[in-house]
């Protein structure tokens, strides 16, 4: 076993995940989406990654392929030293109860005919617990844990209001104990009431438990919030990493502060001393990603020589990693 | 000057088979010239309803108009049949809307350019060539590059962003006094919501519309809203300026809300988030109490006893409706 930072839960290197764009009825291969193009970024235990981005940048498929619901096109994912990239499903399987996830749908993910019980249930039978005491008593265990009702455990999903029912997907997430948490878009679908409860309640498992998060969103004031570190993502690349103060306090990247400016505060005093940078154009397609520094049509910094080759993510200090030419460090 | 808009003590009901919903229920607001407006609320309290009763857009049954008036350049709309002549002639060109999803409200067989030169046409009485040339000036102000050649494209050609900026432009096409957006960037990524949003205001100061920004997210009526309504379970609870909403929030919800939205530039470190207890009601068979007591964390035994307040004069332009104490200097 290649142990090379024991104190990283997960640690991904150089990640590609591309996956093929075919026509016609012979499903011909007309090219690819690099969804995850070189992606590299290590969690340690107990802490909380943070993950934005917009629409299509890639961070779904790059939780997916942590939790290798994916094979990966490339590249190393080190679950506690151990790297499961390649690995087959047999050999999966001790990994994957160490993992759980959250997804943004509470009610897309669990399935409208079975009840509570059997939902939070089934990741234990899954991993060969058996016994139906033993099972029972830890389902009833998990509901406390996640603060539902114990008599709500023979309700059907659509007995569960919104905020319960992502409660329960918690809930089926922490059955086997894992160690990581993947949540993508785990409040985005939520009231805002409702959102707090939701991110107080992941905040004090992590206490109590000792998780570790992959925190997926695109409300950067909820990651922002819940997460120590956070990486931006911008068509399938990681282009800064910093700690969650410093990235909002000193953010390096062009596409980062734009992205910051874009995020409205809620109060007026703050927003009337703000400067707005509002970028220009929209994303481009990612089947077709401008070359070099992705982001260089959109960059008001950009010069001819950012279309010419990609930056890489390099260290400028406290662990704060930028892409940029034209950033100096 | 007298306000623009003047909404009195709407009522708009659902007749369900689970009962009566009591969408909204007494709602009163103005709109004043030239003003920018923030309806805020957290989903299902009525916000749509009361905008689409504005313009009787209400689907009849089992939705049902049973109260208020609608005052708008000294008329009341209600007055009219929602299918009749009036309330076409207002509708799209007085008062126009831009829904969440574009797409349903664009047609998705006809080209951008016939839609956008009918609404002319009909309501300005524009020859089609003029429409024409009008339009690819209102779609150049809105930042479609291109704009001459792409009259001739069709909705699904147009990305989500590209979208919005056309229903932007449709909105604006007849010069409205008052435009209405409905979570107009809730489908759309956060920097095409900063793209839209700063467009809409350089808009309605070009055009000097009025306008009233209907969502859900605080941070956008702190940023762009002058004047702001806090919907809570079909009705108004509090309103004032964005600096009383949000500076000196007065009723327990406004104040809920405000503790449980993490703000940017804060870490879970430095604030924790405060959720307010409890979900929001169903709105059927209402008691005749304040709807937020349940939740509130500071009920006392005249909000069990006495019907729900109505909005109160608190100083300026604020308002609460809330036995609160009182003000804190008198
Ligand atoms: N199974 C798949 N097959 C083909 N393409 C895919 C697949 N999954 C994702 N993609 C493409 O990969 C890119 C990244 O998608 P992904 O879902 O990871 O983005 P995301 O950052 O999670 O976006 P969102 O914020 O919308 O959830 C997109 O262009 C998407 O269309
Ligand atoms: N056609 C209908 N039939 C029955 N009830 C309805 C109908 N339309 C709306 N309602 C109810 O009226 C209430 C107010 O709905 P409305 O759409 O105005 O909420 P909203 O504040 O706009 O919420 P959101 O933020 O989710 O858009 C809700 O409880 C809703 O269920
Ligand atoms: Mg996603
Ligand atoms: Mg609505």
């Amino acid at each position: 076993m290649n142990q090379e930072n024991p104190g990283n839960v997960i640690e991904i290197k150089n990640l590609r995940m591309y996956f093929p764009i075919t026509r016609g009825l012979l499903r011909r291969r007309v090219g690819e989406i690099k969804a995850v193009d070189d992606v590299s970024f290590a969690i340690k235990k107990n802490e909380t990654l943070g993950l934005v981005g917009e629409s299509g940048c890639g961070k779904t498929t790059t939780g997916r392929c942590i939790l290798r619901l994916y094979k990966p096109t490339a590249g190393e994912i080190r679950f506690n030293g151990t790297d499961i990239s390649g690995m087959n499903e047999n050999r999966l399987r001790l990994f994957r109860s160490n993992m759980g996830a959250i997804f943004q749908d509470p009610y897309g993910s669990l399935n409208p005919r079975q009840t509570a019980r059997t939902i939070v249930g089934m990741p234990l039978i899954v991993h060969g617990m058996n016994d139906k005491r033993q099972q029972n008593n830890r389902v009833e265990e998990l509901f406390k844990l996640v603060g539902l009702d114990a008599s709500m455990m023979t309700r059907v999903p659509h007995e569960f209001s919104g905020g319960q029912r992502q409660r329960l997907g918690i809930a089926r997430a922490l059955a086997c104990q894992p160690a990581l948490i993947i949540c993508d878009e785990p409040v985005s679908a939520l009231d805002v009431s409702i959102q707090a409860q939701i991110i107080n309640l992941l905040e004090e498992l992590q206490e109590k438990l000792g998780l570790t998060y992959l925190f997926i969103a695109h409300d950067l004031s909820v990651v922002q919030h819940i997460s120590n570190r956070v990486a931006v993502m911008y068509l399938g690349r990681i282009i800064e990493i910093a700690n969650s103060r410093e990235l909002y306090e000193n953010p390096l990247h062009p596409y980062t502060k734009a992205l910051l400016s874009a995020v409205p505060v809620p109060n007026p005093v703050i927003e009337r001393k703000r400067t707005r940078t509002v970028l220009k154009g929209e994303v481009p397609s990612p089947a077709a990603p401008p070359p070099g520094c992705h982001f260089n049509p959109r960059c008001n910094l950009a010069t001819p020589d950012c279309a010419e080759s990609s930056p890489e993510l390099r260290d400028t200090g406290n662990g704060h990693q930028v892409a940029c030419f034209k950033v100096q460090a | 000057m007298p306000p623009l808009l003047s909404v009195y003590n709407l009522k708009t009901y659902f007749h369900t088979y689970r009962g009566l919903v009591k969408a909204v229920d007494g709602v009163s607001f103005d709109i004043n010239e030239k003003e920018i407006v923030g309806v805020v609320g957290e989903s299902g309290c009525g916000k749509s309803v009361s905008m689409l009763s504005v313009l009787q857009l209400i689907s009849s049954p089992p939705g049902e108009i049973v109260d208020g008036k609608v005052i708008f350049e000294g008329q009341d709309l209600l007055q009219y049949q929602p299918k009749g002549e009036t309330m076409s002639s207002i509708r799209g060109a007085r008062i126009a809307m831009i829904f969440q999803e574009p797409m349903t409200s664009l047609n998705p067989v006809l080209t951008i350019g016939r839609q956008l030169t009918e609404g002319l046409e009909v309501h300005l009485s524009m020859n089609p060539q003029s429409a024409r040339e009008r339009v690819v000036e209102l779609l150049r102000l809105v930042g479609i590059p291109d704009a001459k050649g792409r009259l001739d494209a069709y909705p699904h050609q147009f990305s989500g962003g590209m979208r919005q900026r056309v229903m932007i432009a449709m909105a604006l096409s007849c010069n409205p006094r008052i435009l209405i957006a409905d979570e107009p960037t809730t489908a759309v990524d956060v920097t095409t919501q900063a793209q839209l949003l700063e467009l809409m205001q350089d808009m309605v100061v070009r055009f000097k519309t009025s306008l009233v920004i209907v969502t859900h997210n605080l941070g956008v009526v702190a940023r762009y809203a002058e004047r702001i309504y806090v919907m809570y379970s079909g009705r108004i609870v509090e309103s004032g300026l964005a600096d009383d909403i949000f500076l000196n929030p007065l009723h327990p919800y406004t104040i809920g809300l405000l503790k449980c939205v993490p703000q940017l530039g804060e870490t879970r470190k430095e604030r924790k988030l405060v959720p307010i207890q409890g979900l929001p009601p169903n709105l059927i068979n209402m008691p005749s109490s304040c709807a937020f007591l349940p939740r509130c964390d500071r009920a006392r035994d005249i909000c069990r006893q006495k019907p729900w307040p109505s909005l109160e004069l608190i100083e300026g332009q604020h308002y609460v409706a809330c036995f609160r104490d009182g003000p804190e200097t008198p």
